[in-house]
């Protein structure tokens, strides 16, 4: 599998799931696990630019495929990602734990509607949960993201 | 002081990493450690008769497999953390349970193993032989006292408590209008993201014991560790990283994990790290909020609160390891913002097969706001008076502060409100609330509520301006999001006249500040935020001593402004901080920064020793901040208008106002961040979550499947309105904010759906399932 735009060998166990086998195998610890059975959305990766949940995959199954995870948003010395940026200037994240999910599917998002209405919004983070900031500082984020993302 | 950040909508310091994903949560530490998993009892109530670890041990892989009796502080009882001179029953829990196991989720066994996978695999293969018992499940079963949770404690009562102001038998005999209503709130729980996780290394060769623990008191944790493995204290390092979300669970210390993983790391010699899943979360983490209050109340003719009557039955779980905490501060701050001249509250604290509880965001305040806002609602019904106008006549007025309650408070002195203005926020609220939305099925709710924050006994700040002339600070309580490293860096700014991105803030590792207490009751700002201004402070005047020797200036003559220090009204005559931090340490000399100014070795006026009696090299500082006992009262008014669909009875919040007092604000992005996650954590509480016990004590619904966390779709913008109050009680004037967000959402809730339906309301939280019924 292609993650981040390298490559690497197949997973050798099995039963490891994608997101385990990205934070202990590969070190790429910012995807984060919070409930294990696909409700909170904090393992969110990019699965050939669509969001999937990472931990609702066996890795084995990414076998052929590109991944990008939160670390593939911006190298570790550039500026930041866009919708990374957005979400700093809008005050959108907290404890930080959920961020790596929203930020993917915003990323994804924005890509495919430029400028979405505030509905769209709300439909498009509702598979993430955060329980810190109320989801209001998130809203503005991906409005942002939008924003800056078309000025790119 | 110079007030150019604080007060500020500074953007957060410690964002970047945790966006580019190079955060670090105690489940990414790895260095190769050694995996766990817990054997938990799937009986609320039930005997051990035997455990066979046999099959457990012999699978490859596998490298301990422990029961009590296989740790040597296997029949020790977990710490009470806060005794109570009332708290005539308590009992704490072993970190195994080798003959008794009294609730879903209690711990068993633990497993090390070369993988989580493996371990959970040998978890499955322990056997133990229970014999069930029938549980004792809600306060109200606990009460009747049929079936005894500890044999040893009758009636399960931990607890009972009574609190008189005023002679309520007498008022209530004579008072015109009198009521009486049953009060019900349900259990739920915090449910951070990152559920908890521990990792320990024992570094033989050194005899020391290093420990990342997602908690929010490190600094307990490392005193307690120490004491039990027989270590120096200053051979214990508790480290709090990064941790996703606390709420208040994570403040609950000693669990059995914080003692088996570094055990098992000291005695296989190797790194061990626990990781808990979501389910384990469910039921081996603390709950709250589960308490059913008998209230009367009466009133005269123009609605004003003339006795009040409180009976409650607190549920606390299995085990009292927090003591009394929760039904205590329910008990002290019942009545809220309003003056209740005879005032009674008895509280039961029970036992029950349920998992233990300990404070959530809010601590029992939640509760005492739900009462007496139900008791301000039903006086307006029964008189016919406008619901904000009862309040407007009850409240108490700006010029009553201080005001003494009558109360005991959490900290064993008197409830005392420092300062507020609630009159005023009644009015911003409801101004700014508007009219009634147009449709049917519309309700206004509208709630007060007062939150005492800030308690002692201390914390401490380090600060320390570097040879670069950038800054370093710490202080013992961790973060989980609140932005200290933002704030507290605003607040050392300031008193050193650098920029907020020339100070990085370390929390909750006590490698870098060994002294704590820890991040919970809505304290940080107001503890550490007071110590960090105190210690910079400091900092700066060795600053103007240092530099006032060098620029042959009087130091009342100085300045720090813009990373130098310089003469007042001639700012030709300066000295870069850096070149202070160098010319701090008598033997100096680096690279750069000032070190060339530094570096000329001027004769010393006077032929004293370079570092005087009382002197230390260094441009640095400890200070701490201890206040008097007693709390900053914080304050607010939340109004909302909603809509409950009369069919499905599905709840949609049209406008919510939020006008809220936490005296002096030092930067609103943040405050506006703290108050809308607690008014979503309120709305989640209210009428999403909650935990659905069966009678036999099994948790229905533990996954995020069932228990229904809202999403985006579910949780409005709340508008925020501040008004601040400066508190007299520190050199800030801060109150905290956490939690208040949080406390009266369930009480305004009620008023709005009670008023959208015409159906009355008196428990909480609600559903459309049980709203459905109360509507039949």
């Amino acid at each position: 599998m292609r993650v981040n735009g390298a490559d690497h060998p197949e997973p050798d166990d099995p039963r490891r799931l994608l997101s385990d086998h990205l934070r202990h195998d590969l070190g790429l610890t910012g995807t984060h696990v919070g409930c294990e059975h696909g409700v909170c959305g904090c393992c969110t990766v990019l699965l050939d630019g669509r969001p999937v949940r990472s931990c609702l995959m066996l890795a084995v199954q990414a076998t052929g495929h590109e991944v990008t995870t939160v670390e593939g948003l911006a190298s570790t010395d550039a500026p930041l990602h866009p919708v990374q940026q957005a979400f700093h200037e809008c005050h959108g994240l907290q404890c930080g734990f959920c961020t790596p999910g929203f930020l993917l599917v915003t990323a994804a998002f924005v890509r495919d509607n430029p400028e979405p209405s505030d509905a769209e919004i709300d439909e498009a983070i509702s598979g993430n949960l955060c329980r810190c900031t109320g989801y209001s500082g998130i809203r503005r984020s991906v409005r942002r993201a939008a924003e800056l993302s078309r000025g790119r | 002081m110079s007030t150019r950040l604080f007060g500020e909508r500074v953007a957060r310091r410690e964002d970047d990493r945790l966006l580019r994903g190079a955060g670090r949560f105690t489940d990414d530490v790895d260095e190769g450690a050694l995996e766990c998993a817990f054997v938990r009892s799937p009986f609320a109530s039930a005997l051990i008769r035997s455990i066979d670890c046999s099959a457990a041990r012999a699978l490859p892989g596998v490298v301990a497999v422990w029961t009590a009796a296989d740790v040597p502080f296997g029949d020790r009882d977990l710490p009470l953390l806060i005794p109570h001179p009332q708290l005539t029953h308590p009992r704490t829990q072993k970190c195994l349970a080798s003959r008794v196991v009294r609730y879903a989720g209690e711990a068993v066994a633990f497993v090390v193993a070369e993988s989580r996978a493996l371990a959970e695999d040998a978890a499955d293969l322990v056997d133990v032989d229970y014999e069930p018992l029938h549980a004792v499940v809600t306060p109200e079963v606990s009460v009747r006292a049929e079936r005894l949770v500890h044999p040893d404690v009758p009636g399960n009562v931990a607890a009972d408590v009574i609190q008189s102001i005023g002679d309520v038998e007498t008022a209530l005999g004579t008072a015109p209008h009198v009521q009486h209503r049953s009060l019900r709130i349900e259990r739920s729980a915090a449910q951070p993201l990152e559920a908890r996780a521990v990792w320990a290394r024992w570094d033989a060769g050194e005899r020391r014991l290093t420990v990342y623990d997602s908690t929010q008191s490190p600094t307990s944790i490392r005193g307690g560790l120490a004491v039990l493995f027989g270590l120096p204290e200053t051979s214990v390092e508790v480290i709090a990283p990064d941790v996703g979300g606390g709420f208040g669970p994570k403040i609950m210390l000693f669990n059995p994990d914080e003692l088996l993983v570094p055990h098992a790391a000291m005695t296989l010699g190797r790194p061990v790290k626990w990781t808990e899943d979501r389910r384990e979360h469910f039921t081996a983490v603390s709950h709250e909020r589960a308490q059913v209050h008998e209230v009367r109340f009466g009133f005269d003719g123009d609605g004003r609160l003339l006795a009040l009557d409180v009976d409650f039955l607190h549920d606390g779980g299995a085990y009292t390891p927090y003591g009394l905490i929760l039904p205590i501060i329910t008990a002290a701050q019942l009545p809220g913002p309003y003056r209740v001249p005879n005032y009674r509250v008895r509280f039961r604290d029970l036992y029950t097969n349920c998992t233990p509880t300990s404070p959530y965001r809010g601590a029992g305040r939640p509760h005492g706001c739900f009462v007496i806002e139900r008791v301000m609602d039903a006086i307006a019904a029964e008189l016919g008076i406008d619901r904000v106008e009862v309040r407007r006549r009850n409240l108490i007025q700006a010029d009553e502060f201080p005001y003494h309650v009558g109360t005991m408070w959490q900290d064993g002195g008197m409830t005392v409100y420092d300062s507020g203005d609630f009159p005023e926020l009644l009015r911003m609220a409801t101004e700014a609330l508007g009219p009634r939305p147009e449709g049917d099925g519309v309700g206004m709710g509208i709630a007060m509520y007062v939150e005492g924050t800030g308690v002692g006994p201390y914390e401490g700040a380090h600060v320390q301006v570097l040879v670069s002339g950038k800054v370093v600070a710490s202080t013992g309580i961790p973060s989980q999001g609140q932005g200290h490293g933002t704030v507290f860096a605003q607040v050392v700014a300031d008193e050193l006249g650098v920029g907020v991105e020339d100070v990085t803030i370390t929390s909750g590792d006590t490698r870098r500040f060994p002294w704590g207490v820890g991040t919970f009751a809505s304290r940080g700002a107001v503890m550490s935020g007071n110590a960090m201004a105190s210690a910079a402070h400091a900092v700066a005047e060795k600053a103007r001593q240092i530099a006032a020797n060098h620029l042959e200036a009087d130091p009342a003559d100085l300045e720090l402004v813009g990373g130098e220090v310089r003469v007042k009204g001639s700012p030709g005559r300066s000295i870069p901080l850096a070149a202070v931090a160098i010319l701090s340490n008598p033997l100096r000399y680096a690279f750069g920064g000032g070190a060339e100014i530094a570096t000329q070795f001027q004769p010393r006026a006077g032929s004293g020793p370079p570092l005087a009696d009382g002197d230390a090299p260094g441009l640095e500082a400890t200070r701490y901040f201890s206040p008097a006992p007693g709390s900053t009262w914080a304050s607010g008014c939340h109004a909302a208008w909603v809509r409950v669909d009369p069919i499905t009875c599905s709840l949609k919040i049209l406008k919510y106002i939020v006008a809220h007092d936490c005296g002096r604000v030092i930067n609103p992005l943040i405050l506006e961040g703290q108050i809308q996650g607690g008014v979503a954590q309120g709305i989640a509480g209210s009428y999403y979550e909650r935990l659905l016990y069966d009678e036999e004590g099994q948790l229905r619904n533990a996954s995020f499947m069932e228990f229904l966390m809202p999403y985006a779709t579910e949780i409005p913008d709340v508008e925020i309105l501040h008004l601040e109050t400066p508190s007299p009680l520190n050199p800030l004037g801060v109150k905290g904010a956490g939690e208040a967000g949080t406390i009266p959402v369930a009480a305004m809730l009620a008023g709005a759906i009670e008023d959208a339906i015409g159906v009355r309301i008196d428990e909480m939280p609600l559903y459309p399932s049980r709203l459905f019924e109360l509507t039949r």
